[in-house]
Order: C-alpha cells, then sequence, then structure tokens
C-alpha cells in the first residue's frame, strides 16, 4: 500500500512538471521563437527601447529558454529575485511570478480566487450528486412509468442546454424579474454565512442542473443493471426488505463507479467553472483565467493552468486511493 | 390432475395432512417485448421434510422459474404474474403479503444459486453477507451474529474460518464460494432448501464434495431439499422424487427409482438416451433427441413435445392438438399414449439403447 | 482433401502430431517497467503424440492446462519450451508464413458457440472467410461450397444469410464446425464443443462429430471435463493435472483400470445416473479434499501429493516419471511412485453419510 503511494505521488509529481512544461512551452517559448515578444506584452506597444531592454533583463527573458524554466521553476520551490541591477523585487515561494496587466503578484491573485471556485464547485457539487442520484434512483425503481419518463426528458434537457441559456435564463427569472434573490455575488462564507448562501444559490443550483442531469442518467443505467444482477437476487432471496436491498446492495454498486466520474468532473470544475463564473460574473479561477487568456496576460494563464493541473492530478491521486478502498476487487487483485 | 396423487408420492398412506411444501397448478407468465413467456404452465408437486425432490429439464424449461416463485421472487419483477397455489407448512404463500413471503424468505425457505460468484455482492465481505442473512432473521448483536456466521463456515468445510470471514468472495475458489453461499442459506436453519443447479459451475471433484455435503446437512437439519439440476447424474444420487420438466411443464414426476428404472416419457427416454454413462457398456452412438428445444412464446400445440417426438403419430392427431395431462398416481406421465404402448416401446425399442 | 505432398510426408511417420517437452509460463508482470515476478506455469512439460486417425481426449479439472495444450497444438500460442511437430515438421517457432499450412491443416473448435463467432458477419461469410484467405478453389463457387459445409453439419443450406443470433447454441455449434471443417483439415483440436449444450443437444453433436470424423478421416483431439462424454468419443485418453499429463492410456484401458489416484478419484466423483447404485456409488466414492494448488507455486515432487491419499515422503521431493507401471502395456503410463492396483481398497476421505 505505501509503495503504492509513493508510486502514485512520484507519478503525479512528474505528470506536474510535464504539465508546466507543456504550458511554459506554450505561452512563453513559442511567443519568443515566432518573434513576439512578452516584455513588449507587459509594458505595452508604445514603450521606448530603454525600458523594454530593463524589463527583459528583469523578467529574465534574455535568458535561454531552459534557463528560464529552470528559475520558474526555482520560484516556486523557493522563490525568486527579479533584478535589473539594482532594482530588485523579491517574489516568496510559491512563486508564479507577476501579471503582465496588473503588475501584482500571480500567486496572491489566485489564492484569493480559490475561495469563490471552491464554494462555487462544493455547493453544486453537493447538490448535484443528491439530486442526480436520487433521480436515478427513482427512475430506475419506476421504470416506463410517468415519473421516469418525466425525469429522464427533465435529465436530457439538463444535459443538451448550454450554461449560458440556463443561466441567464435563471438570472431572469429569479433575480430581474421575481426580485426572490439578490445580485449573484461571492460573500465570503466567515463574513456573512447568509449571504455566502444566498448570493451562490442560482449559480450552484445552474451547474448542479447540468451535471445532475448526467449523474440522473447514469445512476438510473447503472441501477436497472446493478437489478439484473444475481447478488440482488441473493439479497432478496435472504429476506431483506427491499429498501434494504436497494439502498444498500444495489446503491452500494451503482455509487461505487460513480466515484470516478464525480472525481473527474469535481477536478476539472477546480480548475474554474468558466462559463458560470462568467454568467454570474463571480470572480473564481474561471473568470481569472478567461480574462488573462483576452489580455495574453502569460504568467496569469500558466498560474491558473498549475493549480489546474495540480487540483486535477491531486483528486485524481485522491479517487485511485479511494477506490481502492471501496472496490475490494481492486485493492486485493 | 389430482390432489391425491401428490400426496401419494412423498407420504406413507394415511389421514389427508398437506405435504410440507406442496405446489398445485403453478403458472408463471411474463410480459415481454415479443410477447407473452409461458415459463411455467400448470405445475405440481410435493415435498416433505428430510425428502428430497429433483427437477431435471433443459435450459429453458421452467426450473429457475419453479423454484423463484415458491421465494416469491417474481413479486418484484412488474412483469410477471404467478398464479396456483403454494403451500408451505400449511399456509398459502400465493396470496400471502409481500411482508409475509418476505419474512419466510432466507428463514424457513432459502436458497443456494448457480453460479456462486456473481450471486455473492462484490463489495462485502463473505461474512458481512452471511452476518446480514442472520440478523435479518434473529434479533441478535453482530457480535452473537458474527460467532453464528464463523460456526456455519465451519460447519460447512471452509478452514480457517475467522479468517475467511473478512475475506471477499472473489478471493475464495469455485467450491469455497458455493460452500460459503451453503453457509449462508442455511444459517437461520431452513427447513425448505432450494439448491438451483448448485454444482454446474463446478469441477466433478468439487461438486461430489459439494453433494456430500448437502446430503449431510439435510440429514443434520431434517430439512426438505428441492434439487435442481440438468444433470440426471446428480438427480440419481440425491433426489427420493424426480419431477422431468419441459417447455415449462411437468411431463413425468415419481418416485427416483420408478423414473430412472422405467422412464414413461418419450422425452425422459430422449434425455437416458443422450448421455453417455461410465456405469454402461459402452455405446456405438448415442441415440439423442433430434430437434431443439421449443420457445416457450410459441410453443407447439397440443404437446409441446410433438415436434421432436418420435411417437407423435401414434395417436392419431391427438399429439397435435390437445395438450396431454399429467396422470397416473405416484409415477404420473403427461403423454397420449396408453400405458402399454408405452411399456412395450420402451421395453423393445428403448431400454436396449440405454 | 488430402494435399499430395503432405500424404508422403505423413507416410514416413504415422503421427500427425507430436508434442515433446511442451511448456508454456505465462509471465506474471508488475509495476512500470514489467518486472517479471513469477509465471504461470499453465502447461509444464508434456509428451504427447497423436496418430492419424485416432481420437485423443484430454481431461482434468478447471485450470489444468488443458486449452493451453489446445491452444499450443494448434500454434495459436508459442511455446516457452518444448516442440510441437506436426507431419514431421517441426512448427514449434515458425513464424505466420510458415504457419500458412498449419493454418489449414489444423483447426479448432471452442467451447462457448456465442462468443466465437462475429454477430455481425453472415453464417454464410463466417464458414467462407477461412476458403478466401487461403485462397481454396471453389469450383461451383463460394456460396455452394459454404451450403454444401451447411449440409453436411446438419444446418438448412438456405439460412446462408442469417446472422448468428439467429440460430440456438446447438446450431451455433455446428456453424463452428463447419467454419473449422472449411479448409479440409486433418486435425481438429476441439475444446470442449459441447460443454455449453443441453444433454440432448450435446448428444447430437458428439454424434456429428463421429459422422464427420469417419467421413472425413479426421483426427481428434478432444477436450473436456466431462469424463463420460470423453469416454464416448476418445480413443486413447490423457489426464491432466496441474499443468501435467499424470496418466494416459487407451480408452477401455483407462476407464477399467485407473492407475493414477487423480483418476481414480476424478472417475469416482461422476455421478452415477442410476438411484439402485446410489449407495454403492457413494461407498466407492473417493472424496479430495481442498483445492488445486496454484499453478504459480505447484507443489514439490508429485503435483498431486497435497491431496492425495496415497502420498509418502518421495513423493514431496521426486517428481514420478510418466511411464507404464505395474505391468501395464507401454500405452498405459501412470505419473505416480504408488499406482493404484486392480484390486486395492482406495481410501481417499469417505463421503459423511456412507459409514459402511
Ligand atoms: N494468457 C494467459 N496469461 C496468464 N495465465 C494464463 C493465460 N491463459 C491461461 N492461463 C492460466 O493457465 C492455467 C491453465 O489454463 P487453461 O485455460 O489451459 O485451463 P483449462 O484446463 O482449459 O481450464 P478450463 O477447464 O477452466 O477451461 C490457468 O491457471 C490459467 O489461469
Ligand atoms: N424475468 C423474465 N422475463 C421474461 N422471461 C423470463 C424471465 N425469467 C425467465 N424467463 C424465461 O422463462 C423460461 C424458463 O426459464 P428458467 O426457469 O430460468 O429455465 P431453466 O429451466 O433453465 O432454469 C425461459 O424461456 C426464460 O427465458
Ligand atoms: S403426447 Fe404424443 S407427442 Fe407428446 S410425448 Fe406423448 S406421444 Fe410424444
Ligand atoms: S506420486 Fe505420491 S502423491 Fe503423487 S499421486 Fe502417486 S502416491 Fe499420490
Ligand atoms: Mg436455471
Ligand atoms: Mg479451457
Amino acid at each position: 500500500m505505501l509503495s503504492y503511494l509513493i508510486r502514485r505521488i512520484v507519478n503525479a509529481v512528474i505528470t506536474l512538471l510535464v504539465v508546466t512544461m507543456v504550458t511554459f512551452g506554450i505561452f512563453f517559448a513559442v511567443p519568443t521563437i515566432t518573434g513576439s515578444d512578452p516584455a513588449l506584452l507587459y509594458i505595452g506597444k508604445t514603450a521606448d527601447p530603454a525600458s523594454l531592454e530593463g524589463i527583459r533583463t528583469k523578467l529574465g527573458l534574455d535568458d535561454p529558454i531552459p534557463v528560464q524554466y529552470g528559475k520558474f521553476l526555482k520560484g516556486l520551490v523557493a522563490g525568486r529575485d527579479y533584478a535589473n541591477g539594482a532594482d530588485v523585487t523579491h517574489c516568496d515561494a510559491p512563486c508564479l511570478g507577476y501579471s503582465f496587466k496588473t503588475e501584482q503578484e500571480v500567486t496572491p491573485l489566485l489564492i484569493s480566487d480559490i475561495p469563490v471556485t471552491l464554494s462555487l464547485a462544493i455547493g453544486a457539487a453537493i447538490l448535484w450528486v443528491l439530486f442526480g442520484v436520487a433521480t436515478g434512483v427513482l427512475s430506475a425503481l419506476k421504470r416506463g412509468t410517468f415519473l421516469d419518463r418525466a425525469a429522464m426528458t427533465g435529465a436530457l434537457a439538463g444535459v443538451s442546454l448550454p450554461i449560458y441559456f440556463t443561466g441567464q435564463l435563471a438570472l431572469l427569472i429569479f433575480i430581474h424579474e421575481l426580485g426572490w434573490l439578490p445580485d449573484a455575488a461571492y460573500t465570503p462564507f466567515l463574513e456573512d454565512p447568509a449571504g455566502w448562501f444566498t448570493g451562490l444559490i442560482l449559480p450552484w443550483v445552474t451547474l448542479a442542473f447540468l451535471f445532475a442531469a448526467t449523474y440522473a442518467r447514469l445512476t438510473r443505467a447503472n441501477m436497472l443493471e446493478t437489478l439484473g444482477e444475481d447478488y440482488i437476487r441473493t439479497a432478496r432471496s435472504k429476506g431483506l426488505p427491499e429498501r434494504t436491498v436497494i439502498g444498500k446492495h444495489g446503491l452500494r454498486a451503482v455509487l461505487t463507479p460513480l466515484v470516478t466520474v464525480f472525481g473527474l468532473d469535481f477536478g476539472t470544475l477546480l480548475a474554474g467553472a468558466i462559463l458560470t463564473e462568467q454568467v454570474f460574473n463571480l470572480r473564481g479561477l474561471g473568470y481569472q483565467a478567461l480574462t488573462a487568456i483576452r489580455q495574453n496576460d502569460l504568467p496569469v494563464i500558466l498560474g491558473v493552468t498549475l493549480i489546474a493541473a495540480i487540483f486535477i492530478v491531486v483528486i485524481n491521486l485522491i479517487v485511485d486511493l479511494l477506490y481502492s478502498v471501496i472496490d475490494p476487487r481492486v485493492r486485493l487483485g | 390432475m389430482s390432489t391425491d396423487s401428490l400426496a401419494g408420492l412423498t407420504m406413507p398412506a394415511g389421514p389427508a395432512k398437506r405435504p410440507f411444501l406442496e405446489v398445485k397448478d403453478l403458472t408463471v407468465r411474463f410480459n415481454t417485448d415479443d410477447g407473452v413467456v409461458k415459463a411455467v404452465s400448470g405445475s405440481s408437486f410435493a415435498v416433505e421434510r428430510g425428502k428430497t425432490l429433483g427437477i431435471v429439464g433443459e435450459s429453458g424449461s421452467g426450473k429457475s422459474v419453479t423454484s423463484l416463485a415458491v421465494l416469491g421472487l417474481h413479486r418484484t419483477r412488474s412483469n410477471a404474474t404467478v398464479a396456483g397455489e403454494i403451500w408451505l407448512d400449511d399456509k398459502e404463500l400465493v396470496t400471502a403479503s409481500d411482508e409475509e413471503v418476505r419474512k419466510l424468505r432466507g428463514g424457513k425457505m432459502a436458497m443456494i444459486f448457480q453460479d456462486p460468484l456473481s450471486a455473492m455482492h462484490p463489495y462485502y465481505t463473505v461474512g458481512a453477507q452471511i452476518v446480514e442473512a442472520y440478523r435479518v432473521h434473529h434479533k441478535v448483536s453482530k457480535k452473537e451474529a458474527r460467532v453464528r456466521a464463523i460456526d456455519m463456515l465451519a460447519r460447512v468445510g471452509i478452514p480457517q474460518p475467522e479468517k475467511r470471514f473478512n475475506e471477499y468472495g472473489h478471493q475464495f475458489s469455485g467450491g469455497m464460494r458455493q460452500r460459503a453461499m451453503i453457509a449462508m442459506a442455511l444459517v437461520n436453519d431452513p427447513k425448505l432448501l432450494i439448491a438451483d443447479e448448485p454444482t454446474t459451475a463446478l469441477d466433478v471433484t468439487v461438486q461430489a464434495q459439494i453433494l456430500d455435503l448437502i446430503r449431510d446437512l439435510q440429514e443434520e437439519f431434517g430439512s426438505a431439499v428441492i434439487m435442481i439440476t440438468h444433470d440426471l447424474g446428480v438427480v440419481a444420487e440425491l433426489a427420493d422424487d424426480v419431477l422431468v420438466m419441459y417447455g415449462g411443464k411437468v411431463i413425468e414426476r415419481g418416485p427416483a427409482a420408478d423414473v430412472f428404472h422405467e422412464p414413461q416419457h418419450p422425452y425422459t427416454w430422449g434425455l437416458l438416451g443422450s448421455m453417455p454413462r461410465l456405469d454402461r457398456e459402452l455405446r456405438e452412438r448415442l441415440t439423442p433427441v433430434k430437434g431443439s428445444p421449443p420457445s416457450l412464446i410459441n410453443l407447439p400445440s397440443g404437446c409441446a413435445f410433438h415436434p421432436r417426438c418420435p411417437y407423435a403419430g401414434r395417436n392419431g392427431d391427438r399429439s397435435f392438438t390437445e395438450s396431454p395431462e399429467l396422470r397416473g398416481g405416484v409415477h404420473a406421465v403427461a403423454c397420449h399414449l396408453p400405458a402399454e404402448d408405452r411399456q412395450k416401446i420402451y421395453e423393445q425399442e428403448v431400454a436396449p439403447n440405454l | 482433401m488430402k494435399g499430395q505432398e503432405s500424404m508422403t510426408k505423413a507416410a514416413q511417420s504415422e503421427n500427425l502430431l507430436e508434442i515433446s517437452g511442451l511448456q508454456m509460463h505465462f509471465p506474471i508482470t508488475r509495476g512500470v517497467f514489467k518486472r517479471k515476478v513469477g509465471a504461470v506455469r499453465a502447461v509444464d512439460g508434456i509428451d504427447l503424440t497423436v496418430a492419424k486417425g485416432e481420437t485423443v481426449g484430454l481431461v482434468g479439472e478447471s485450470g489444468c492446462g488443458k486449452s493451453t495444450t489446445g491452444r499450443l497444438m494448434t500454434r495459436i500460442l508459442e511455446p516457452t519450451a518444448g516442440k510441437v511437430v506436426f507431419e514431421g515438421r517441426d512448427v514449434s517457432h515458425v513464424g505466420n508464413k510458415g504457419l500458412r499450412p498449419l493454418r489449414r491443416d489444423v483447426q479448432m473448435i471452442f467451447q462457448d458457440p456465442y462468443s466465437s463467432l462475429n454477430p455481425r458477419h453472415t453464417v454464410g461469410s463466417i464458414i467462407a472467410a477461412p476458403l478466401q484467405i487461403q485462397k481454396i478453389p471453389t469450383p461451383k463457387g463460394v456460396k455452394a461450397a459454404v451450403q454444401d459445409l451447411l449440409k453436411l453439419v446438419g444446418l438448412n443450406p438456405e439460412h446462408y444469410n442469417r446472422y448468428p443470433h439467429e440460430f440456438s447454441g446447438g446450431q451455433r455449434q455446428r456453424i463452428g464446425i463447419a467454419r473449422a471443417l472449411a479448409l479440409r483439415p486433418k486435425l481438429i483440436v476441439a475444446d470442449e464443443p459441447v460443454s455449453a449444450l443441453d444433454v440432448s443437444i450435446q448428444a447430437q453433436v458428439v454424434n456429428l462429430l463421429d459422422d464427420l470424423q469417419k467421413e472425413f478421416d479426421l483426427t481428434y483431439v478432444f477436450i473436456a471435463h466431462d469424463l463420460s462424454v470423453v469416454r464416448h468419443i476418445s480413443d486413447r485418453v490423457a489426464v491432466m493435472y496441474l499443468g501435467k499429463i499424470v496418466e494416459i492410456a487407451d480408452r477401455d484401458q483407462l476407464y477399467s483400470n485407473p492407475r493414477h489416484p487423480y483418476t481414480v478419484a476424478l472417475m469416482s466423483a461422476v455421478p452415477t445416473p442410476d438411484p439402485a447404485r446410489r449407495n454403492s456409488a457413494q461407498r466407492n466414492r473417493v472424496l479430495l479434499t481442498g483445492d488445486v494448488p496454484s499453478p504459480i507455486n505447484p507443489p514439490s515432487g508429485c503435483r498431486f501429493r497435497t491431496r492425495c491419499w496415497k502420498a509418502q515422503d518421495i513423493c514431496a521431493t521426486e517428481d514420478p516419471a510418466l511411464t507404464a507401471r505395474l505391468g501395464d502395456p507401454e500405452s498405459h503410463q501412470t505419473a505416480c511412485h504408488f499406482p493404484v492396483a486392480e484390486d486395492e481398497v482406495v481410501a481417499g476421505r469417505r463421503p459423511a453419510s456412507s459409514n459402511a
């Protein structure tokens, strides 16, 4: 088990290295090779050659690309100094550099975005798992009835309607028309839990609708398959009440494969629910990423990508470990 | 069909008391997209405590459906209709409530299945599954149930039961798995044990062990056993009475010795003729039944066996138009051929080829 | 139906197939670098000859290496050691091109008639495929050739355009047999061809295999776990245990006079379809205890010793050779230090209820 864990962690670190390398390559190296100049991006087209040169030295853009990458890594691990002669700026580890646009340090910028994204993702996840699984189970048990068909039609809508549409619709109805909710906005939980909740409820529901639909369909299909399994027949033949048969023996088998799907979905969401954040004007990682891409703000893009990769790799690791706990066939080979 | 023949089957003649398990005119139908599956039609049989009833027939002849009906397991299927009477210890089960039947399931009547690997839950330990079976029917603590489960595992011959208790089904070998399933079925001292092809997935050597175990446990607990199989050898070794099924119907029924030594139905002859046997001189050729089993959605008219029966033409057109009833007291047969003719055919044409 | 050039070769030896020292060790690997941590010794040193026109039965419990042996004989698998000689030619390690004649002369029939046929192809194209791949001339056209084959195995030639799912299990097995026959092979390795079939259908297929053998001079290797079917169809029978042949003999010899304790146990375990003999069958039964050990780590010496009631110290140290024992004819070979004598009272664990 321990050696497995160590192996997985080493693998994860390697994956992260590769991700940063590729991102670094795309955003820093490629423009250098093709002739566009990151330093130009940094201070704008009107800069005079001297200050451009100063920026270049300070950002280390004159170094060969592998050296730049090395410095980037060092910054991540140990922090780094940006120096142009006497003009020295220190950036603490984990240093992701400075935004080209706002000249703010990237790391604190992103860290301040994480709670927004995290709140959004966790809230939505709770909703979609509860509703998705419940709808799926109910649908499977009432297969072929009106309820089943209604639920599955709803789920189909959820899967196929774009979040732009559902989000805007929700905004229009609940905020602008009915006025039931305040404008969607992020209030830190510790400051005002009620405000946190009311501000996020609409984004949660919108996002959850999309995922719940997928989960309902998956759960229904899994449940129908599971109900035909021999071990369900065994459970019934032992005289277990139907709710134990479904709720314990059935659900256990249905949920286990869902864990993998959930890990992937949740990991991806932590990297920023770009559309949702944009529709509801929530300043999370997704929003930050979108802005940074529009403005060609390379260090921020690199930072967001790295954080996203970390989330995904870590969640995947957790899922795999969890999976080997919940599925004895994997654990014991 | 007459009831007296049922009682005569397993009981000494005496005052009319209902046998421990009595099934009368059991009929099971499934509605499917392709049509109505007539899985079991008008099946009647009985078993006494301490006795074993063997049900034989090819796959799809309705053996499993019959046994699941006794356990009331078709109730959870919305497309199934069950008619007839099932009396277990003087209680009628077809008309009983779901809850009443559930309480009997796993308690007074229990079942073991063909494929022990798929019959065990992959995510729960073997021990946990046995404990669960015990605690549905007994209000005891987990600890007590655990002691009982380990005791059962030991009883069915699983070495190191304490250790095995915590393992999962896939960690067991095929034979051990089936033993564990038997332990699970017997944990509540059922008075009726239904074994649906319990050894079909196992090697002969393991089969011999499992049959030995079932025989042994039956002696100890005095339960009634229904042994379902397609292997005539298994039936011959265990059963007191035998039921031969074809196309969802009982076509021959009687004490094992009679059915094996003087089989009466052309299909039973076919089954015996199809089997190469170690206990006989080598035959140059097997004598199989021609053709293949019928579809239960479109059963042939008259006697369902007529397309495959070499004697179908001997009864005018009765075999083609009229469904034969199961008649004949203790050893009953469903065939239009007169008993004397059958006797003659068997002695002259069939027996020499077995 | 017999190629001229191969006739001359076969004439040199009566044996169609000879295998010697045959081994198949499947490696068990672990980790990214596929480090080899052990091996499944599925087949572990087998010698067997199959003469022209005979049927050799191969029996044993699940996992003892029967299928693997069959797949080595047909060179679907390449042995890790030992030799496969077909018609005098060593084919143990020849490549795809060298295997071409073998692919025509040796065919395999599988247990599961459902999964061995491609569900999206018509029966016609399934049976025609080997003809086309091997570029066999069909004077009356491919369709006529396929319809002849269908007739041969007792299927309706009109069903040429149907799909496998439209047939029953027994009919699908017939399709598999027709496909195997298409190339007029010399040797057919049948891996549990009737195990998945109902008794009545099983008997039909067994009879069909019998008829085809007579008509086309076929040689069969018949793999099965059902001892009575094997007895019916075979001329010689080999009993396998954990990757080795433990006993081999002419059919009647083996069944009337089993020598190896394992063969004895195996035979006594077969239920007798006669209620009158129930008690004597149980009384004479030898119940084996425990399970077949893992082929990854087989017991030292005689592999059967962990379940054998006759085992002595020497069984743990010395692997018994497969030779004629107790004055048996040369054709009856047993790998056991203490073979069972004719009048010996066998004494395995007794069935519980037969305390006679
Ligand atoms: N490709 C493979 N890789 C690893 N092990 C294998 C492979 N194929 C077979 N084995 C192992 O080799 C052993 C013999 O297998 P084989 O299929 O030959 O058995 P068998 O005698 O045909 O059994 P059965 O009666 O169940 O068909 C088994 O332990 C099996 O798990
Ligand atoms: N739930 C079901 N829905 C429709 N048909 C069924 C169902 N269960 C069993 N059957 C059909 O009933 C017939 C008898 O099945 P079964 O009793 O399982 O046969 P066996 O004798 O092999 O045990 C078969 O034709 C089978 O396909
Ligand atoms: S009733 Fe007719 S068809 Fe049916 S078994 Fe008897 S003789 Fe054959
Ligand atoms: S060699 Fe020894 S252990 Fe092996 S079968 Fe013979 S007596 Fe038994
Ligand atoms: Mg069945
Ligand atoms: Mg095999």
